[in-house]
């Protein structure tokens, strides 16, 4: 995409989130005019900042569509290995006896994108006994609270599997 | 009668969130380790925090403010990126200031 | 009825944050009280949403989305000193 293009979208997409916000075109007193203006100043001032960083519409990669379907399954069992992940954690807590056995491990993967690799990390921190300490290259450091999650991670590969499945990998 | 279905949906949403967030402010003071304390904390108090947004989403719902269920609805999904991701800064920082990981047997720490 | 309810939570939620209070104060080291600290953050974001309901006040929420925002920022600045000893490495 060329640089005004994305300035263009960036601009829109701050000011349509700003009138959400302030809910200034649907107040009880009509049109707020100086909440519109103002809302025209701050949008500008934040595309004017960052328009050069581009997050999502980089305009490089391909096959978005089918991209954001298949994240859109992905988000369900998320959820519930974030509820699983939770009792498990609760359950290690409340014991009398505190069952646990940490251990750091690490593994390789093959995923090259950038934001495969922190949809992988930020899914290890959230599911049930694992959190990422560093990722260096393709390298992934872990931490596990017991035996189970962390075989889990390196034995059977599950969850690396579903996230290359996501973005095509 | 729907007055009462959206109250006990909400109660129930609202207890079983705050029961999450005890067991990870419980686990804060009960684990022997920084990185065990983390674990309790960094993904309790984000499972606490959603269910009980999802609680108050509903109770707004219902009595007819839309534009707090919008707000909400950024708080929830701002806090489902920007909780691990904290948690996993301070872990990097911690690891490669040289903060060792326990082991079982150790005293606590 | 739900108004008893929305004030039991919040004495609840106000109770867990001082059991955090207690790491940020003993715990050894510095993390353990960054840690602290930004569970109370976010501890608050939460207080913050359950009072604009028990006082009906609908601005409370403005309020909650800019700290959870700033609780995030801060954080991360924090544990970037701790790693580097600088902020801006450039």
């Amino acid at each position: 995409m060329k640089r005004s293009v994305s300035a263009v979208v960036t601009f829109v997409i701050m000011y349509v989130f700003w009138l959400l916000i302030s809910a200034c075109l649907w107040a009880h007193h009509g049109i707020d005019y100086i909440r519109v203006v103002g809302g025209i100043i701050c949008a500008g001032i934040v595309t004017a900042f960052s328009h050069k960083h581009r997050l999502l519409f980089t305009g490089e990669e391909e096959n978005v569509l089918i991209k954001t379907m298949r994240f859109m399954l992905y988000a369900p069992w998320l959820l519930w290995q974030i509820a699983l992940a939770n009792f498990d954690v609760a359950y290690r807590v409340l014991h009398p006896e505190m069952p646990i056995n940490p251990q750091v491990i690490e593994f390789d993967t093959t995923l090259t994108g950038d934001i495969s690799r922190t949809t992988l990390a930020n899914s290890i921190t959230l599911t049930p006994g694992t959190i990422t300490i560093e990722v260096k290259g393709s390298r992934f450091r872990v931490h596990a609270i017991a035996d189970k999650p962390a075989e889990a991670l390196t034995v059977d590969q599950t969850m690396q599997k579903k996230v290359a499945h996501v973005f095509m990998e | 009668m729907m007055d009462s279905v959206v109250n006990a949906l909400t109660t129930a949403f609202l207890i079983l969130g705050v029961f999450f967030m005890l067991t990870g402010a419980i686990g804060l003071l009960r684990f022997p380790d920084f990185y065990t304390r983390l674990h309790a904390t960094g993904k309790c108090d984000t499972l606490g925090e959603v269910l009980i947004l999802l609680g108050c989403m509903i109770y707004t719902a219902y009595h007819g403010m839309p534009f707090v269920v919008f707000k909400l609805l950024c708080i929830i999904i701002f806090f489902f990126i920007a909780n691990p991701t904290g948690t996993h800064a301070i872990v990097k920082a911690a690891y490669k200031t040289g903060v060792k990981p326990w082991r079982v047997g150790d005293e606590r720490r | 009825m739900i108004e008893q309810v929305f004030l039991i939570i919040g004495l609840t939620i106000a109770a867990t944050v001082l059991l955090s209070l207690y790491r940020a104060a003993v715990g050894p080291g510095v993390f353990n009280r960054v840690a602290a600290v930004n569970v109370i953050g976010t501890k608050v974001v939460v207080l913050l949403v359950i009072v604009q309901y028990i006082f009906k006040n609908p601005m409370f929420i403005d309020i909650a989305i800019a700290y959870a925002a700033l609780n995030f920022i801060g954080t991360i600045i924090m544990s970037k000193y701790l790693e580097r000893g600088e902020v801006c490495s450039q």
